[in-house]
């Protein structure tokens, strides 16, 4: 039985937040009236010149720095020529020999809980391009419809090494890929409008062997489950062609959700050969050391920093560090929360953030930028904790009464439901004493060995108490009690 | 280098340009001429010298990134052969 081992290289194509198109001034706003947003530059009317966008060199700046790839001073546009109705000049301005980011590599965290492991993902370039238009094929009596607002929308092609070796790892990359490009402000990473779509070039072969196998490429995927559905259905394609006999060829293909396969689209055979040249109308692009150092110098740290920071400076486990660095709007409301709670409390202000506060933001369908509780909030409730003005539990009570508006601080929601923690001894005495006194039957039960009745005991102390009663003291208490 | 008449048609397939074979034939002398002026510059000595990408050995301007452009639909619209529900119409395309 042969071990096979499968390799993944990955092409991104992000969408660049620009206002304006990579080589005319028209819209690049999503969902406007079709052709509304193609200028007379994105129609390729005759005549016209095409003038790049300096905000989108910007983007690949960033990307580039972001990776720790080197940003090439000169790079070069060219057009990558073929026909079809929705690339109205009959080629696409991309670049083909100097692109504008060469190199570069992204850490990932693979896996689950215990099991997380890093991988390290090389990249091999970033290359500006434009978009095309979106052709409708249906509903026009036999015809197909062009809508060019698309056309000419900047993009930043990223190409990974073929580093990954499984579905996981693949999509691990591009879930970092995609937390990337939001946190630096290039692309806003929304997939169902399409602003970050992946191909997935795929193979496999035996464990061991030094070569690649014949790879196919899975066309755009636009979500996370897609990417891992059609890797893995190619995967188990490819083993079984290859174990019947039969030779991969060299081939496009296409990931239908519905089916869960993958399909042919093009073999190599009818491949396109986009007979790439320099594009005459656009002179090399310059990007001076000025510029990028300016460049550097706007650049957030970055979540690999970030993550590193987190366990180093506040002890987080790795697990924390990696989910609280998911996105900026995460980082910074975790920041926010210990800022004001203090450092030795990062550890119950992780598991607020990760825990209870993104369960109740998803429970509602709120991102965490629009939580009813601000970071300001949560420390002040976290801080009520650790000085044992209250219990974990009582904290659920008040961290709900914040979210519903009944109160501005924790403070405020303690005082106005006197939920305050009774820590005082002889309260706590007096309690337990009326509760032993009423609940003869536990004690013998106790007596008798049965451990279940000290936690029946506990909770009708905690009942008594209406739940304010410090849990260690009453725990204590009572053991005590009970043993003398 | 010279090109055969199979990549003379593959190219002319490649750019939808219609040739006949005898116009085929006719390009093929066409296109190796120009071959040959190529070779006679690469005889030239260019070890050293970086390659252009453009003739004018100059960089290219940039624009800043702001929407200039209205929406100019109709006009455009108006010289196509066929549009519907602003879409422009184009014989049925499906890979």
């Amino acid at each position: 039985m042969t071990q096979w081992e499968v390799v993944i290289g990955i092409e991104t194509h992000a969408q660049l937040s620009t206002v304006s198109k990579i080589f005319s001034g028209a819209s690049t706003a999503f969902g406007a009236e079709p052709n509304t947003q193609a200028c007379a530059v994105d129609l390729a009317l005759p005549g016209v010149l095409p003038v790049l966008n300096k905000k989108a060199v910007d983007c690949a700046i960033r990307f580039g720095l972001a990776i720790g790839a080197e940003v090439a001073q000169k790079s070069v546009f060219a057009r990558k020529n073929y026909f079809y109705p929705d690339l109205p000049k009959g080629y696409q301005i991309s670049q083909m020999d100097l692109p504008v980011v060469v190199g570069g590599q992204l850490a990932l965290q693979v896996g689950q809980g215990d099991k997380v492991y890093e991988k390290l993902v090389r990249l091999t370039r970033a290359h500006l391009e434009e978009d095309a238009g979106k052709s409708l094929h249906e509903d026009f009596h036999g015809k197909s419809g062009i809508d060019l607002n698309r056309a000419g929308t900047p993009l930043l092609e990223i190409v990974s090494e073929p580093d990954m070796r499984s579905s996981d790892e693949a999509v691990a990359y591009a879930r970092a890929l995609h937390a990337l490009v939001r946190w630096i402000g290039i692309c806003d990473g929304n997939m169902q409008e399409g602003s970050f779509r992946c191909d997935a070039n795929v193979s496999v072969r035996p464990k061991g062997q030094a070569e690649f196998g014949t790879r196919r490429e899975i066309k755009n995927l636009n979500s996370f489950r897609f990417l891992k559905e059609a890797i893995d259905f190619e995967v188990q394609w490819q083993i079984n062609e290859i174990e019947e006999g039969r030779k991969i060829q060299q081939a496009t293909v296409l990931f239908d959700p519905d089916s869960g396969e993958t399909r042919m689209m093009r073999s190599k055979e009818d491949a396109h050969d986009y007979r790439y040249f320099p594009d005459p109308d656009l002179l090399p692009l310059a990007i001076s050391t000025d510029w990028i150092a300016n460049v550097r110098g706007e650049l957030p740290e970055l979540p690999g920093q970030k993550r590193e920071r987190f366990v180093s400076e506040l002890g987080l486990s790795a697990y924390d560090a990696s989910a609280l660095t998911a996105s900026q709007e995460i980082a910074d409301f975790f920041e926010a929360t210990v800022a004001l709670a203090g450092k030795n409390n990062a550890k119950p202000c992780a598991n607020w953030v990760m825990v209870d506060l993104a369960a109740r933001l998803n429970k509602e369908g709120k991102e965490i930028a629009e939580s009813p509780v601000a970071a300001g909030q949560l420390a002040g409730l976290i801080l009520r904790i650790a000085d044992n003005t209250i219990s974990n539990n009582i904290a659920k009570k008040v961290f709900e009464a914040l979210w519903n508006g009944d109160g501005a601080t924790a403070d405020e929601v303690i005082d106005k439901q006197g939920l305050k923690q009774i820590t005082d001894t002889g309260a706590i005495e007096k309690l337990v004493d009326e509760v032993l006194a009423a609940n003869a039957a536990n004690v013998a039960e106790f007596k008798a060995g049965k451990e279940k009745a000290f936690n029946a005991l506990v909770g009708q102390v905690m009942k008594a108490a209406k739940g304010k009663a410090n849990p260690q003291q009453v725990n204590d208490l009572l053991k005590q009690k009970l043993a003398g | 280098m010279s090109l055969t008449l199979e990549q003379v048609k593959r190219i002319a397939h490649l750019a939808r340009i219609e040739i006949s074979d005898d116009e085929a034939l006719t390009t093929q002398g066409h296109l190796n001429g120009i071959f040959q002026l190529i070779e006679q510059m690469q005889a030239v000595d260019t070890a050293g010298v970086e390659p252009m990408a453009h003739a004018q050995d100059v960089y290219q301007r940039l624009r800043d990134d702001a929407v200039t452009e209205a929406d100019r639909r109709c006009a455009y619209q108006s010289v196509a052969p066929e549009t519907e529900a602003g879409l422009y119409l184009v014989p049925k395309v499906i890979e």
